[in-house]
């Protein structure tokens, strides 16, 4: 009996380490600490640009003189974009110093949010949503395909800066899984596009990758031309007439 | 916090549970060695006769007081029934601690701000449908908190479970252990086996500098260190980055925690995630002796145990003193130990015709200073106390040479014409705790940062609850609250006294305005002009009335205060310059130059430090940490240090050696027991013998003093310590000292 159950631990802990050395699957894009290297380090000189800095002035506004630091987070997404989709340290120390807090109160937040990327991301950063729905309805295949088409590891960047593959919770777009998302740096924080394209296929992903090296548009939402928006494919089938207006006590009675 | 106890404490309770109700098989764990679980039955019939009284009195936690400012203000709430008054606005876990209950808890800390993230301190409360967080809930009147009930243990246990699941159990080899909370409270609170059997992570250690160690794998996120450093250190430089299973305490970019007080981080972790970088692997906990002692390398006196193995200081910590250090202690206090096994003077020593030192007997050592000193005048007799020298030895000292003839004794750092008259004029009338009081702060050349840390944790302490405001005169220093620069000498000084500085009318208006002079200025030539303006500036704010003394001396090394209470004050301010004997008692900072070349230097003391190379006889002394010795702090604290080693060699104490020395110069003192000298003391500063007791000042400064025709130079005010880490005799010797002030000195 004991020898059984022995055995059985000892199966079970083999198995643990046969895994693949891919234990954790990160969803930040970095490490928890700073690296100094030639295009990250805190010597770098950063700040806002001219149309930047009205908006941050704008941000500002919207908080009380002593609350500075409520605009935190605001103020890291707009560094985000005109940085081109990655904060290096001296754009969350050029933060810092606008909210008036030391830079670690920054990176703390900088570090929390997975959406603040804090290593290099390409021009078209393409986010992969991998919660249960859109994991069913296939996430893997189509993350599987736009790495294999782009020939990158997660969270790397194609040799010409254009494309990197992030992987992203849940977005809220399950009823049309499985879905990705395209944060679109390659016009600075005034062009900054953050579009959701649903129902995708690994297929349709390696068009919209290329749709998007060639510079085109293509209309956001729903890649399946059956359906309108959060439609049922093929039109309604329910729902077909106007609803019935709700119940109301005949008032001439009274 | 007693965790032991607290252990055994809550170990019994289960373990009288157990023998109450009949085993269920099957259920119930086999595991365990205590001969009651094995024979139940025995054991049972044995535990029949004492039925447990329903209601135990109960003893508040460590001492915890309830200070009921406003009876009104009172509620009443029950812990596990048994009734407690306690004032509104205090947490379920402090109403515990009144009770008598001891919560197990890992990030709440009483002297910092509430985290709450743990989740240790669960209790059920009635009515509640959660166990709630006790450290984060305010009592309410009439609440029921229930912390001995299955559901308050089964949250303790799975909290414990999941914080143990990332935890590297390497205990065997952590430095924490044996005084490890978390080990501590998982004995007593935790399960005997967890359920995890995934892969823990791992984290990269941080380099936090040359005092603390960290291994971030076995770190529990409780994230007291990083409010340790926001709150109390004042150094932004910890946070918590990172999120989940991936969250962890770190600062980012690569930095060191250069803070004065950053030792303290390794008292605060309640894991062995940050542990003494000096310390490590050196011994364990339960290995060493403790000696609860005070501290001399500044003036401050904070209270500390000297944890020792046999003949080697290992590690000093800090006590409690609510007073004084509250709960923490400077770097230097923590890390200055290992000087004390450096450098030491073990043998009396005669420089020879060749220029160096051969080691001899006592008897000869003796013989030669007590030939030598009949030679000389006695006007010609100078005598030098030390930075670290006790009021024994001052004593001694004194009444020694007063008996060759001679009044030229004084105490280095207390400047040329030390004003020893009123007491009110040298230490700290408002006592480091009353700093808290005071909501205007004047520092007048002084850097507390370097001069007292644990002074200005204090100041710190009270800027950022009250706001108080800082001004400040001096060269531009590395300040860690908001402060004024008011100017860099005595001209700003002279404004303010003038009424012309607009800082006069933020003093005048101050409800309890603190005035603060650096030592620094005691070695000042135009010191006596100096203090008279300060003086001025005091009487024009109103600093100092009946019911506030705001005028403040903060005092730089841990003799000056008895010194000046023993009266050592040299008859001629430049003796020095025209002395044939030199008497130097552990005297390293005074300059050598000013000694005349063909006069006799005696030294006396613990190091071989910069008086060492121009003495002709070394007389070896005990240090702080190898005696019984009365030290006076910069408040007037009397506090008195223990031996927690053996002195080093053939060392004495110091008041022994000038006892013996007098004899055999033929003017013998008349005592010869540490009783006999403080009786002589208790004659002259009636003050210094009574032990752990601030004799208040009188209450006047201000009209006092002598009229002085000095004029006040206009040199800036300089930095009287000019490296924190390296200032007297033990910390110069430090090998840890020398890493700090390399590495963490900002260049």
């Amino acid at each position: 009996m004991l020898a059984r159950l022995a055995a059985k631990r000892l199966h079970e802990i083999r198995h643990v380490f046969r895994q693949s050395p891919q234990v954790s699957r990160s969803l930040s894009t970095a490490l928890n600490y700073h690296i100094d290297s030639p295009d990250n380090n805190p010597d770098l000189p950063w700040e806002f640009s001219d149309a930047n800095k009205s908006k941050v002035k704008e941000i500002m506004s919207h908080y009380p003189s002593n609350y500075k630091q409520s605009a935190v987070i605001p103020l890291l997404d707009l560094a985000q974009q005109q940085h081109g989709g990655w904060l290096p340290v001296s754009a969350m120390n050029a933060v810092a110093k606008v909210i008036e807090v030391a830079p670690i109160r920054v990176f703390e937040v900088a570090t929390f949010y997975s959406m603040f990327n804090r290593t290099k991301v390409g021009k078209y950063h393409l986010l992969v949503c991998g919660t249960t729905p859109c994991m069913i309805r296939g996430s893997r295949e189509i993350e599987s395909a736009l790495l294999k088409h782009l020939g990158v590891k997660r969270n790397e960047v194609t040799k010409d800066g254009l494309f990197s593959v992030g992987e992203m919770e849940c977005m809220g777009c399950c009823v049309n899984a499985p879905m990705i998302t395209v944060a679109d740096y390659s016009n600075g924080s005034e062009g900054y596009t953050y579009n959701y394209y649903e129902d995708v296929t690994p297929e349709r992903v390696v068009e919209i990758v290329e749709l998007l090296r060639r510079g085109e548009k293509l209309p956001p939402g729903t890649q399946n031309p059956k359906r309108t928006k959060c439609g049922p494919e093929g039109g309604n089938t329910t729902l077909l007439s106007e609803p019935k207006p709700p119940l109301c006590r005949d008032l001439d009675a009274c | 916090m007693g965790l032991g106890l607290l252990a055994s404490r809550a170990l019994r309770p289960a373990a009288s549970r157990l023998l109450r109700y009949p085993p269920r098989h099957g259920l119930a764990r086999a595991i365990g060695s205590t001969p009651e679980r094995q024979s139940p039955e025995a054991s049972a019939a044995q535990a029949q006769p004492d039925p447990a009284p329903e209601l135990p009195p109960r003893k508040p936690v460590a001492g915890a007081r309830v200070h009921l400012p406003n009876p009104e203000d009172a509620i009443e709430v029950f812990v596990d029934g048994y009734p407690v008054k306690i004032p509104k606005g205090m947490t379920v876990l402090q109403a515990c601690e009144v009770a008598g209950v001891d919560i197990p808890r890992f990030c709440y800390h009483n002297r910092l701000s509430i985290a709450g993230n743990c989740r240790m301190c669960l209790v059920e409360v009635e009515k509640s449908p959660k166990p709630v967080a006790s450290c984060a809930m305010p009592a309410l009147p009439g609440m029921k908190i229930k912390t001995d009930t299955p559901i308050a243990k089964k949250a303790r246990e799975g909290v414990m479970e999941f914080l143990l699941m990332n935890h590297p159990l390497d205990c065997p080899i952590c430095d924490q252990g044996g005084e490890c909370d978390l080990q501590d409270q998982s004995m007593a609170f935790g399960s005997d086996r967890g359920r995890f059997t995934e892969v823990k992570r791992s984290v990269v250690d941080k380099n936090l500098g040359p005092l603390v160690k960290t291994v971030m794998t076995r770190c529990i996120q409780c994230t007291r260190c990083v409010r340790f450093a926001t709150e109390i250190a004042g150094v932004q430089d910890l946070g918590v980055l990172g999120r989940g299973s991936g969250e962890e305490i770190g600062t980012y970019v690569e930095k060191l925690m250069t803070s004065e007080l950053s030792g303290n981080v390794i008292d605060i972790c309640p894991v062995g995630a940050l542990t003494s970088k000096p310390f490590a692997f050196k011994a364990r906990n339960w290995e060493l002796k403790g000696t609860e002692t005070i501290d001399v390398t500044d003036a401050v006196g904070s209270n500390i145990r000297i944890d020792s193995r046999g003949p080697e200081v290992l590690r000093i910590l800090p006590r409690l003193n609510e007073d004084i250090n509250e709960e923490w202690i400077s770097d230097k206090t923590r890390f200055c130990y290992d000087g004390l096994k450096r450098q030491r003077l073990n043998d009396p020593m005669i420089r020879g015709a060749d220029g160096r030192f051969q080691a001899v007997s006592w008897h000869d050592a003796l013989a030669m200073v007590g030939e030598v000193i009949h030679k000389v005048g006695p006007e010609e007799i100078v005598g030098v106390a030390g930075k670290l020298s006790d009021a024994e030895s001052m004593m001694a000292l004194k009444d020694f040479l007063n008996r060759m003839g001679s009044n030229n004794v004084m105490c280095e750092g207390n400047g040329k014409h030390p004003n020893a008259d009123l007491r009110s004029g040298y230490i700290m009338n408002t006592g480091i705790a009353g700093l808290e009081k005071a909501d205007v702060f004047l520092l007048v050349g002084t850097q507390p940062r370097v001069e007292a840390a644990m002074v200005n944790a204090r100041i710190r302490k009270t800027v950022r609850a009250t706001h108080a405001k800082v001004g400040y005169i001096g060269p531009p220093t590395d300040s860690n609250y908001d402060h004024e620069h008011l100017g860099t000498g005595p001209q700003t000084l002279t404004e303010l006294a003038e009424g012309r500085h607009p800082f006069c009318s933020t003093l005048k208006n101050a409800k309890n305005p603190a005035i603060i002079v650096g030592a620094g200025l005691f070695e000042r030539e135009d010191s006596d002009a100096i203090f008279s303006a300060i003086e001025t500036i005091a009487k024009n704010g109103n600093v100092v009335r009946p019911d506030w003394n705001g005028y403040n001396v903060l005092l730089l090394h841990a003799a000056q205060a008895a010194a000046l209470d023993l009266g050592l004050v040299p008859q001629s301010p430049d003796s020095i310059k025209s002395a044939k004997f030199v008497y130097l008692m552990g005297a390293d900072d005074i300059n050598l130059k000013d000694i005349p070349d063909d006069a006799f230097v005696v030294y006396q003391g613990h190091h071989g430090d910069q008086s060492v190379y121009r003495a002709n006889v070394i007389l070896p002394a005990s240090a702080f940490s190898e005696k019984e010795g009365t030290y006076e702090n910069t408040e007037g604290c009397i506090q008195q240090t223990l031996p927690a080693v053996p002195t080093v060699g053939d060392a004495r104490d110091d008041w022994k050696i000038v006892r013996a020395l007098s004899e055999v110069a033929g003017v013998q003192l008349p005592y010869d027991s540490v009783g006999g000298i403080r009786s002589r003391i208790w004659t002259v500063a009636p003050n210094l013998v009574s032990v752990d007791e601030r004799e208040p000042t009188t209450f006047s400064t201000t009209t006092m003093r002598p009229n002085t025709n000095q004029k006040i130079s206009p040199n800036d005010f300089g930095m009287a310590v000019e490296n924190f880490y390296m200032t007297d005799a033990i910390t110069r010797a430090s090998k840890i000292m020398a890493q700090c002030s390399a590495m963490l000195l900002k260049k």
